[in-house]
């Protein structure tokens, strides 16, 4: 009984850690995803210079096999670049209401 | 009629009076640039009753009586003098070709920085002086110069400078590419763009005169007026070009190529609307 208990507290363990812990897969994966809606948002000629240096941040975590951090920073430029996406399509119309009349 | 009965009646006539009136709130769909420039002229009077007309072109000097004493004290030694001397040099000074700038330009380049930007009905887009000037000397053999450096402001420094005084004089041929442009300069003008959300008009039209930091901003109108700029933040001479993409950077933006068809028809807007005002560049900037 106490050699069952003792051996699910591990494998609960283990598979928190595995949860918490990003692998380098997460990391290609969320900084694709980031990488590719700031190409939309440049597609849009209304990239950030903040999307830019996050994702570089998160190369470099990822470069250095950092990959929780990595992942955070993918996750925040892929934010940004989705922000200045919204950004471009709302003002297609609403520059017109900073408009001099 | 119940008084409830009477109140709905107001209420749905209101409503549909109130939906009558928004089109007109958007009429700007037309594109009408006389009407333009003559209501963006009067906002800026309107909002600054005691500058002239002329004084908007000095900037942020026009706007705070000391920096306009600054201004009247550095103009006796100005720090674009020696970009303006740089100028005229590389100006006269011909091409491996034995042909010089003046080949490339009416009235030899000499007094004709008030018509720049203007639209060329044959390539259908917006020239600038800047653009202009690399066009020229590629056409002879030489090679481009960067739009934001120090050759390509003494160059343009020395052009507005023969052209001081003279006025604005932009004109927007009966083509519609040349009104789209205009259009496009218009909307990049009052577009929010990088992470600060700020458009060209957040600063230039909102808060002239206002600081930002330590800087005071300047007008929008006459603001390219000034071109080029001898900037004390950068402790040295900029173009228009260097001046559209720092705004840009400032506010977290990544800056169009120096020359993109949106900065030149940013600049065909904004020269537009400043017809009339003197040529005053080149200017000095704290």
């Amino acid at each position: 009984m106490r050699a069952t208990t003792i051996f699910a507290a591990v494998l609960l363990i283990a598979n928190a850690t595995a949860a918490l812990a990003a692998s380098e897969a997460d990391y290609k994966a969320a900084y694709a995803a980031a990488e590719a809606a700031n190409k939309e948002a440049g597609s849009l000629r209304n990239q950030w210079t903040t999307t830019a240096s996050t994702l570089s941040a998160a190369k470099k975590a990822g470069d250095a096999g950092d990959f929780d951090t990595a992942v955070a920073q993918a996750k925040e430029a892929e934010a940004l670049a989705k922000a200045s996406i919204f950004q471009a399509t709302s003002e297609k119309e609403r520059w017109k209401d900073m408009e001099i009349h | 009629m119940t008084p409830r009965l009477a109140l709905r009646a107001a209420a749905v006539s209101l409503a549909l009076s109130v939906l009558a009136l928004a089109p007109s709130a958007h009429a700007a769909d037309k594109i009408d640039p006389a009407a333009d420039k003559a209501a963006f002229q009067k906002f800026f009077t309107d909002k600054f009753p005691k500058l002239k007309l002329e004084d908007f072109v000095n900037g942020p000097y026009s706007m705070n009586e000391d920096l306009h004493k600054q201004w009247e004290e550095k103009e006796e030694f100005p720090p674009y003098e020696f970009s303006l001397e740089a100028g005229k040099e590389m100006f006269t000074k011909p091409f491996k070709n034995g042909k010089s700038y003046a080949d490339c330009f009416p009235n030899r380049g000499i007094g004709i920085r008030q018509n720049y930007p203007y639209f060329d009905e044959k390539e259908g887009k917006v020239v600038t002086l800047e653009l202009a000037l690399n066009r020229c000397r590629e056409a002879n053999g030489e090679a481009p110069f960067s739009y934001v450096k120090d050759d390509m402001a003494a160059l343009t420094a020395y052009m507005a400078f023969t052209s001081r005084g003279k006025p604005m004089d932009i004109k927007i041929p009966n083509d519609p590419r040349a009104l789209e442009a205009y259009q496009k300069g218009k909307e990049y003008f009052y577009t929010r763009r990088g992470q600060l959300n700020f458009s060209c008009a957040t600063c230039h039209v909102q808060s002239p005169g206002e600081r930002i930091r330590a800087e005071v901003l300047a007008p929008a109108l006459g603001i390219l007026n000034a071109m080029p700029i001898y900037r004390s933040e950068w402790s040295g001479m900029g173009t228009t070009s260097r001046r559209f993409t720092t705004c840009n950077s400032q506010i977290r933006g990544v800056p169009l190529n120096p020359q993109d068809d949106e900065y030149r028809n940013l600049e065909y807007y904004l020269s537009y609307v400043s017809n009339g005002l003197p040529i005053s560049g080149p200017g000095a900037r704290p």
